[in-house]
């Protein structure tokens, strides 16, 4: 990658602009930790209003500013550059670099000093220096602007998967607010019962939003004890089985009397309870759940595969995300909140370990759970 | 004139065209469900019908504004009303005000999820009558 940065060099002197000029203009400063080389196109300014004029226009990216000028000083520039709120990282050049200058002009912003007369090496340090921090300035503002950005994006996505079951539900409860269907109560019977599915999704996703943010939130409440991740698979089967039964889908353990881990009992549980909620979910009636806990080499290994719908590549590479649900014919009638699998995926993250699915569309899903016996605490991803 | 209006009703809330269907067959309209983008372009396909109510967010989340997009291309005259929840209140603003957005938004008139039935009846009976009206080309 090649960058080039705008340096106005600002001085009183025609020798000092001309050789800023000769030293910067073929410079080229590499940066392999930004894996990329910047050059410089170098713009003059004799006075310091003739520097304020093309600051106005277009910025520099890099300023060399002398101290002493004949009419606006350097000092004022910076004054107006602080006052109009313009960024531009300033060197200072002074003939008598005082303890007191320097104070006063670091106060309005300015970033270094370079005593005159200085050599064309010393000025190239002293640029290269200001291109890093600049560079890394930029980089860091990037970065805060990209986590605001998802956070908006998700707060977005969250309150149209609130609205939605409202939506819903306002308007069941308007048809029978309106005796749409006559005076008789049983048509409605079905409206009712969509509108309670309505809420216990709504529910859900309030509590999947509560475990999304207690995994986030950092790790003071979290248990380590020993976990038994076979009693904790059991136990969700456990919980999955009012869904199944009626649908004619088989559970499945293929697991020893005991596998530990050291971690949070609620987090394992977590895991387990929304792959195998899901491994139902997305069965087809009469299917097979088929879950398998196994333990090597200091990991924990859950598999949960099921005889559903599957997936295609595509669609199997966006679901751990936040808030992607497979939107197509099948799983238009099943209700999710969309951060299953994103938790299930930041919380395997917190143990070490990852998720990861194999799946294929019309026979299947099998995910993959790893996660480390002893995973030292480890902070939860910051991505948001 | 049919006696039975056609109305193409597409959304990916299944709860959401159930009640659209009470209501509008209530109102005395023949409905035509589509729960995506692609279901919908099959309904359109094997014939016109008199409006359609479209949902902004489905499959993708612009598959609604490229679905009335083809409607305007199959059927320039069709009326469309979009039904959508993505409103100021979801962060994603969407109210094509200025007469730029407005040509970007192939749609007669949107409204905001949950509406009350008499606002949409209303919409719906509205733009009808407008279509009536307009000398047959």
């Amino acid at each position: 990658m090649l960058e080039s940065l705008k340096i106005l060099v600002v001085d009183d002197e025609p020798g000092m602009r001309l050789g800023a000029e000769r030293a910067l203009s073929a410079f080229r400063v590499s940066l392999p930790e930004f894996n990329g080389d910047v050059t410089f196109v170098v713009d003059l300014a004799g006075t310091g209003e003739e520097a304020l004029a093309k600051i106005g226009s277009a910025p520099p990216d890099i300023m060399l500013l002398d101290h002493k000028l004949p009419g606006i000083s350097g000092l004022d520039i910076l004054n107006r550059l602080m006052q109009d709120k313009v960024d531009v990282l300033t060197i200072m050049m002074t003939a008598y670099a005082s303890l007191d200058t320097a104070i006063t002009a670091t106060k309005r912003g300015a970033y270094d000093f370079l005593a005159k007369p200085f050599t064309p090496t010393e000025l190239k340090a002293s640029v290269r220096k200001a291109v890093r921090h600049l560079l890394l300035q930029r980089q860091a503002r990037k970065l805060a602007q990209e986590k605001r950005q998802v956070r908006f994006q998700f707060i977005s996505v969250l309150a149209h998967e609130l609205k939605a079951p409202l939506a819903a539900i306002e308007g069941y409860l308007q048809i029978i607010e309106g005796r749409t269907l006559g005076a008789d109560l049983a048509p409605y019977n079905p409206m009712v019962e969509r509108s309670l599915v309505r809420l216990q999704g709504m529910r859900k996703l309030i509590l999947d939003l509560l475990d999304l943010t207690r995994i986030e939130s950092g790790n003071k409440n979290r248990e380590r004890v020993a976990v038994n991740v076979c009693q904790v698979a059991r136990t969700a089967m456990e919980t999955a089985l009012p869904d199944a039964k009626p649908r004619n889908i088989s559970l499945a353990l293929q697991a020893p009397q005991s596998v530990q881990l050291t971690g949070d009992p609620g987090e394992i549980e977590i895991i387990l309870n929304n792959l195998v909620s899901n491994a139902v979910k997305y069965n087809r009636d009469g299917g097979r759940v088929d879950i398998g806990i196994a333990a090597h080499d200091g990991e924990v290994k859950i598999t949960v595969a099921d005889t559903g719908i599957g997936m295609t590549p595509e669609e199997a590479r966006k679901l751990f995300q936040d808030f992607v649900r497979i939107k197509n014919e099948k799983t238009r009638n099943i209700l999710g909140s969309g951060l299953g699998l994103s938790i299930v995926k930041k919380l395997a993250q917190l143990y070490g370990g990852d998720v990861s699915v194999d799946s294929e569309p019309g026979h299947g899903s099998t995910f993959t759970v790893v996660l480390k016996c002893d995973a030292a605490t480890q902070a939860p991803a910051s991505n948001k | 004139m049919s006696a039975h209006k056609k109305i193409l009703v597409v959304d990916d809330d299944p709860d959401i065209t159930d009640q659209l269907t009470v209501m509008l067959k209530k109102e005395g309209y023949e409905v035509v469900v589509a729960g995506g983008q692609t279901e919908a372009e099959e309904a359109l396909i094997s014939g016109k019908p008199d409006l359609a109510v479209v949902d902004l967010m489905m499959e993708t989340q612009d598959a609604g504004l490229i679905l009335c997009h083809e409607i305007r291309r199959l059927y320039p005259e069709l009326p469309v009303i979009i039904l959508t929840s993505v409103k100021a209140a979801t962060g994603l603003s969407f109210t094509p005000s200025s007469p730029d957005e407005q040509s970007w938004v192939q749609a007669n008139c949107v409204l905001d999820k949950p509406v009350r039935p008499e606002r949409l009846k209303a919409e719906i009976a509205r733009l009808l009558t407008q279509v009536a009206a307009k000398p047959q080309a």
